[in-house]
């Protein structure tokens, strides 16, 4: 997908006075916070837990290449094929060259954020494979044609009425004209059409959360079943994995895993949490005749050992989004590409450039939330200063921007002088109020008294009344 | 593909300031220590335990006292529920003997899309989350955990484990190596992505009903 993360301010506009977003953002906001609340408040586990996380995803990272090695050799001695990407595009051309080898026409995929990242979707599409998304709310988004909004709920964007219109217009032929009412009747929809799918598909593609080392394995973590139906009937089955999600053995994807359910859905396990290990063994009864790993990099090699280094312990839970302000206030369009919230305002600029998601590390007032619930204890606002601190030693900050903080830095190393300008400021806003102590309207201001009434200083600088009060 | 490779692994090299390799001694180390993080603790027994998480994710169960039994447990389930009496059942050695009442079908078979119930067994079970654990193979076909709306399976209470990381020693000491799919299973399928309201039956089973085979395989 075309990012539009340069403009996320008019982004944001828009989201803020879509009416229909705003219930749907108001509806899951606290769902989600509450429910990780309860759930880590019932592991008094947690903490070390966390602690422990941390140590088996740093020690993977160090030691990458070998693990990386070591699960390519675990894949194959399987059975099984392990293809490297560099880029997106080198990952869309492995994917279609296995699906063409193999004579396909349908693929079914499970939800996989790295697809979404390489836009496999349109690479097959283009080549002329039906592409089926078959997670809920992939496949709710699919068929509004819309990018995802939240990496582990996409379609939390949508209300039930705005669904089942979606259903109504597209599912009018096979019979299925009731009008839709209840979650149950657009549940139960969905599976009867996607089931068809999946019997007819010939290739399944599935993301997965980790890549075992130990035994070339790779996981899925969900709570349909989508995944394990597209990874178990088609003939092939694909994976889509980044390099980062490598872990060493079963006993650290426990613990992984212990983490996971609970920050992203307060769940204490998803219903399906399955372990792939190569292609159907020849007494199987079914399962894939193939099983493909693609590794993806798309930038991650270069973040290790640099600044950004810790966003490769990311697991994916989505805690950052659901209590991060900006992103309950805007959702995940607003960021303008794949991940949003505060995890996507770090990868972005990563993995687009600099000079495309340059607004989101700034759509942050750095509250700390983000790194608060990280169950991988992730510095996200360190991160997005930093990011702030690149784009203003690369110039992208804009002219009256970089005029400001220049004019500002001046004065602030320059205390006489800023104590000076601050007063003066102080009592020249004291007078334009006329005494009112508020401002019901502000030249430049205008957005913000829309709504609210801007206090005007009172009396005089913090310094001002420090030395006065001092004196005797 | 393979230049990918190289630039990959020489990036990462680069990063970490040392030479890739499989089988780095210290690498095997840690892997092969199976070392476990820090364990959830509970009160009550491990069985207890096992069948509060269950019920906690809207999964049933039922006790049987043989395998003798499970036909009759299967039937009463079907007759509560007033399904049917056609099932896909695994071709798994504890279900040989079962003598299927006169009126029931029940194919021993992978499941095929329009299966409404099946039944399989488990390898084992784990207490800490009430979910179970099974194992693709020619006893244990892997559609049968999710094609049908019910799915039923056999659990031997002597196969009730504390934790996942008891289910792996048990794994590693009885199959030695990873089947195709291992299934770690809690409670029916479920969705939360219409309006965040959660919704069993989604592409799996709608209910899960555990039988609880009393003291062992
Ligand atoms: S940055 Fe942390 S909180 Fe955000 S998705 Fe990643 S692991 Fe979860």
């Amino acid at each position: 997908m075309k990012p539009t993360s340069h403009a996320f301010s008019s982004n944001a506009h828009r989201a803020l006075h879509d009416r229909t977003l705003q219930q749907a953002l108001a509806k899951a906001g606290v769902g989600f916070v509450d429910k990780r609340r309860a759930a880590i408040d019932g592991l008094p586990e947690f903490q070390a837990l966390k602690e422990a996380g941390r140590r088996i995803k740093d020690h993977t990272l160090a030691n990458l290449d070998h693990y990386l090695l070591r699960f390519e050799a675990q894949v194959q001695a399987a059975g099984g094929r392990v293809h490297w990407a560099a880029t997106p595009q080198e990952a869309c051309a492995a994917v279609l060259d296995i699906c063409q080898k193999s004579g396909a026409k349908m693929v079914a995929k499970g939800k996989s954020m790295v697809g979404e990242e390489i836009a496999i979707n349109d690479a097959l599409e283009g080549a002329g494979f039906e592409v089926v998304e078959t997670d809920l709310g992939e496949y709710i988004i699919q068929i509004a044609h819309e990018p995802p909004s939240h990496i582990i709920a996409p379609a939390v964007h949508k209300t039930r009425q705005q669904i089942a219109d979606l259903f109504q217009n597209l599912h009018h032929q096979p019979g299925l004209t009731r009008p839709l009412q209840t979650v149950p009747q657009i549940v139960d929809e969905a599976r009867q059409v996607l089931r068809e799918k999946f019997l007819a598909a010939d290739v399944g593609i599935t993301g997965a959360n980790f890549l075992i080392a130990e035994t070339g394995s790779t996981v899925i973590v969900t709570n349909e079943g989508n995944g394990d139906l597209s990874a178990t009937l088609p003939r092939v089955h694909i994976v889509l994995a980044s390099i980062e999600k490598l872990v060493p053995n079963l006993e650290d994807t426990s613990v992984l895993l212990r983490l996971l359910a609970r920050s992203a859905t307060g769940q204490e396990i998803t219903s399906y949490t399955t372990f792939f290990t190569g292609p159907r063994r020849s007494e199987d009864l079914d399962g894939p005749e193939e099983f493909h790993v693609v590794l993806v990099d798309n930038g991650r090699s270069r973040m290790l050992g640099g600044d950004y280094h810790e966003m490769l312990r990311c697991i994916r839970c989505g805690a950052c989004l659901n209590h991060c302000p900006v992103y309950g206030a805007v959702g995940g369009h607003a960021y303008g590409w794949v991940y949003p919230g505060p995890m996507g305002a770090v990868l972005t600029p990563l993995m687009v450039g600099l000079d495309e998601g340059r607004p989101l590390p700034n759509a942050s007032t750095l509250c700390g939330r983000c790194e608060e619930v990280c169950p991988m204890a992730i510095p996200l606002p360190k991160m997005l200063r930093e990011h702030r601190r690149q784009e203003f030693a690369q110039r992208l900050t804009p002219p009256r921007a970089r005029w400001a903080l220049a004019a500002w830095a001046y004065l602030a190393k320059r205390p006489e002088l800023y104590r000076l300008a601050t007063r003066l400021a102080i009592k020249l806003l004291n007078l334009m109020s006329g005494g009112k102590g508020r401002f019901r309207s502000l030249l430049f201001a205008q957005a913000w008294t829309a709504a609210r009434d801007l206090p005007a200083p009172q009396r005089d600088t913090f310094m001002a009344q420090w030395q006065q009060r001092r004196k005797p | 593909m393979s230049d990918s490779r190289a630039a990959i692994l020489a990036r990462i090299a680069k990063a970490l300031a040392h030479e890739a390799a499989a089988d780095a001694p210290e690498i095997v180390q840690r892997i092969e220590a199976h070392a476990r993080g820090p364990l959830p603790q509970w009160p009550h027994s491990t069985r207890e335990r096992f069948i509060e998480k269950l019920e906690q994710v809207v999964g049933t169960w039922a006790e049987v006292a043989s395998p003798a039994h499970i036909a009759q447990a299967v039937g009463d389930y079907l007759a509560a529920q007033n399904l049917a009496k056609a099932l896909a059942v695994a071709p798994h050695p504890l279900l040989d003997g079962i003598i299927w009442p006169e009126g029931f079908q029940a194919e021993r078979r992978r499941a095929v899309g329009d299966d409404h119930v099946s039944l399989a067994v488990a390898f084992c079970a784990i207490a800490e989350t009430g979910s179970l654990m099974l194992l693709a193979g020619p006893d244990s076909p892997t559609t049968l955990n999710f094609l049908p709306d019910d799915f039923l399976c056999v659990l031997p209470t002597n196969r009730i484990v504390p934790r996942m990381e008891d289910a792996w020693a048990l794994l590693r000491e009885e199959r030695g190596a990873m089947p195709r799919a291992t299934n770690i299973v809690t409670g029916p399928s479920r969705t939360a992505d219409v309006e965040q309201t959660i919704q069993l039956g989604a592409h799996g089973p709608r209910r899960l009903h555990v039988l609880l085979l009393q003291g062992g395989a």
